[in-house]
């Protein structure tokens, strides 16, 4: 499965307070949803929730061509949005996450909670606010729905994209002016392709199955709340990354006076202060000593491997 | 066709496989917190963690192979951080002048985006350690041992065992499509049709699919409601750890606290 969205981070791209500050928030959002999904569907919470996030998950495997061999293909929390309403669809969002992380280290476990705040958090109240919004304008009808479901898809894929390109610069990966435009115009593109398959699923369900779509309607109990988090959420993002890359280095001003930057990059505290270690003074050393100890490991393990096969086969044949 | 290709678990009998898969759970995520923790450029501490997941890996009997083609995959994204090469003030180590733009790279840049890539690569391979020496079930286990809420354990569980099922089923809707899908080899003319109505297959397709998903998770539904399911998910307690775990877990986390230490001092 090739992807060219960039919004599963991998472990290494974000700074250790910024991701354990994600858990944290991801963590409680996640929590709440769970209470609040338990109360709506009661016990047919486990197996609709488990099944429709594995069928996000198979319908993530549904492309289409779109030129020079990109392809299209769906992230789906703006449909789960639309089909099971907000709450549900964090809970399925979650779950999706986790398990690309777990299983296909699709994004890594430390910045699991910064993926899970994207894709669920970011992805699913910002679609929440962007299909309120439409229908309230353009009414409940087909056209309305549709419309809804595109600009959805559109809005949770973009601001999700320029959330992943904000924190890659607060944790000093990625500078600003370059990493906000390329995750937003590359995004902008890939959101089009989300918004179509959208379209085109809800365009089948309203023929095939109408009360599917009102499903979702019945449910958002405390949907204010999500529209208003999801529209605080887009307007940060929205008018923030913008500011921060076209303000030279704007963003990274902040973090460096934050210390964030520091803090990704300096010991969090130093143990003998200018003293110089006998033998590991010298860093060029320092790292030959570490390769003939690490080689040393290495082949001491494969040694003892090879030397227990070798001793298992002679017993067993 | 089915998809058992999907489940990363290897099997094997080594060591590693053997090891509870709490303590590996933890292991590998207190490794991926250290190897977050290092400084930028401290070379000899990240040798030490790469030997020691290569270690794993060989004692596994995973095959050093492996897991580097899989570790691969988390490879495009190093694009994210390829600018620091250029933008992080210090040393010139050459400047290129193309047009109008100039080019400058540094040796404080080149540093920090190896340290990215590189610490980014060595987690990659502890993950897929985990994840292709432990079953799902154990890693679940695992996850509700740390506190996971039991909810969420149940709801990730069930998905990760409809997960072929659908997965299948998307193969189906793939093949059904690609079979009716032909190609005239008429030059100039347009193949498959422009991209909305490709869109809005796709779009069929997965409409398609979440049908299929509710009805099923209907079915499923009645059928626990028949073996007894009241809303409550029982799981087995987990067995108490073993002393054998204990010692397993200190002396990882103390590997990995001794090299957090070094890398400070170390680092300048």
């Amino acid at each position: 499965m090739l992807s060219v969205q960039a919004l599963h981070i991998p472990d290494g791209f974000l700074s250790v307070v910024v991701s354990i500050f994600l858990w944290f928030i991801s963590i409680l959002i996640v929590g709440y949803a769970l209470r609040r999904v338990g109360q709506d569907l009661g016990e047919r919470q486990v197996p609709l929730m488990g099944v429709l996030a594995a069928g996000i998950f198979a319908g993530q495997m549904l492309n289409f061509a779109v030129a020079g061999g990109t392809s299209g293909h769906l992230m789906g929390a703006a449909i789960a949005t639309i089909l099971m309403g907000p709450w549900a669809a964090i809970l399925i969002m979650t779950s999706v996450v986790s398990i690309q992380a777990l299983i296909f280290q699709d994004g890594g476990l430390l910045v699991l909670g910064a993926n899970i705040f994207n894709m669920a958090v970011v992805g699913v109240a910002v679609a929440y606010m962007a299909y309120r919004t439409v229908l309230r304008i353009a009414g409940n009808a087909k056209r309305g729905i549709l419309i809804g479901g595109f600009v959805a898809a559109w809005f949770s894929i973009e601001i999700a994209s320029l959330s992943v390109a904000m924190q890659l610069v607060f944790s000093g990966t990625s500078p600003a002016k370059l990493a906000i435009p390329a995750m937003a115009g590359v995004h902008a593109l890939i959101g089009i392709g989300e918004g179509l398959i959208t379209v085109g699923a809800l365009a089948f369900l309203l023929s095939a199955r109408p009360d599917l779509i009102k499903f979702g309607e019945t449910r958002p109990v405390g949907g204010r709340l999500v529209w208003v988090v999801g529209l605080l959420v887009a307007l940060v993002l929205a008018i923030a990354s913008p500011l921060a890359s076209t303000r030279p280095d704007g963003l990274e001003w902040v973090a460096m006076q934050n210390g964030f930057i520091d803090r990704a990059q300096a010991p969090l505290y130093r143990i003998f202060p200018d003293y110089l270690y006998p033998g590991v003074s010298h860093e060029t050393l320092a790292t030959i000593v570490a390769g003939i100890l690490g080689t040393a490991i290495v082949l001491g393990v494969s040694l003892g491997v090879a030397y227990s096969r070798r001793n298992r086969q002679a017993s067993g044949g | 066709m089915h998809i058992h290709f999907l489940d990363p678990y290897q099997r094997g009998h080594s060591p590693v496989h053997r090891t509870d898969a709490r303590v590996k759970l933890v292991l590998s995520v207190a490794f991926i917190l250290t190897t977050a923790l290092i400084p930028i450029g401290v070379w000899p501490i990240y040798v030490l963690l790469f030997a020691m997941v290569i270690s794993l890996v060989i004692l596994s009997g995973l095959g050093v192979g492996f897991v580097f083609k899989r570790a691969a995959l988390a490879f495009p994204f190093v694009l994210a951080a390829l600018p620091l090469l250029f933008t992080t003030p210090g040393l010139q180590l050459f400047s290129l002048t193309l047009g109008t733009w100039e080019i400058t790279m540094t040796l404080p840049g080149v540093e920090r985006f190896f340290s990215i890539a590189l610490k980014s690569w060595i987690s990659v391979q502890a993950a897929i350690l985990l994840t292709a020496t432990t079953q799902f079930p154990d890693i679940l286990t695992a996850m509700r041992a740390v506190r996971v809420p039991r909810l969420l354990v149940a709801i990730i569980g069930l998905m990760w065992r409809y997960l072929f099922v659908l997965a299948d089923e998307a193969l189906r809707l793939i093949r059904a499509r690609s079979a009716r899908s032909g190609e005239a080899d008429v030059p100039g003319h347009r193949k498959g049709g422009r991209i909305s109505w490709r869109a809005q297959t796709a779009g069929g397709m997965a409409g398609n699919l979440f049908i299929r998903s509710i009805e099923r998770s209907e079915r499923i539904y009645v059928a626990m409601l028949s073996r007894g399911y009241d809303g409550e998910v029982r799981t087995m307690p987990h067995p108490k750890l073993e002393v054998s775990n204990w010692i397993e877990l200190i002396i990882g986390g103390g590997i990995l606290i001794l090299l957090l230490v070094l890398s400070l001092l170390i680092w300048e």
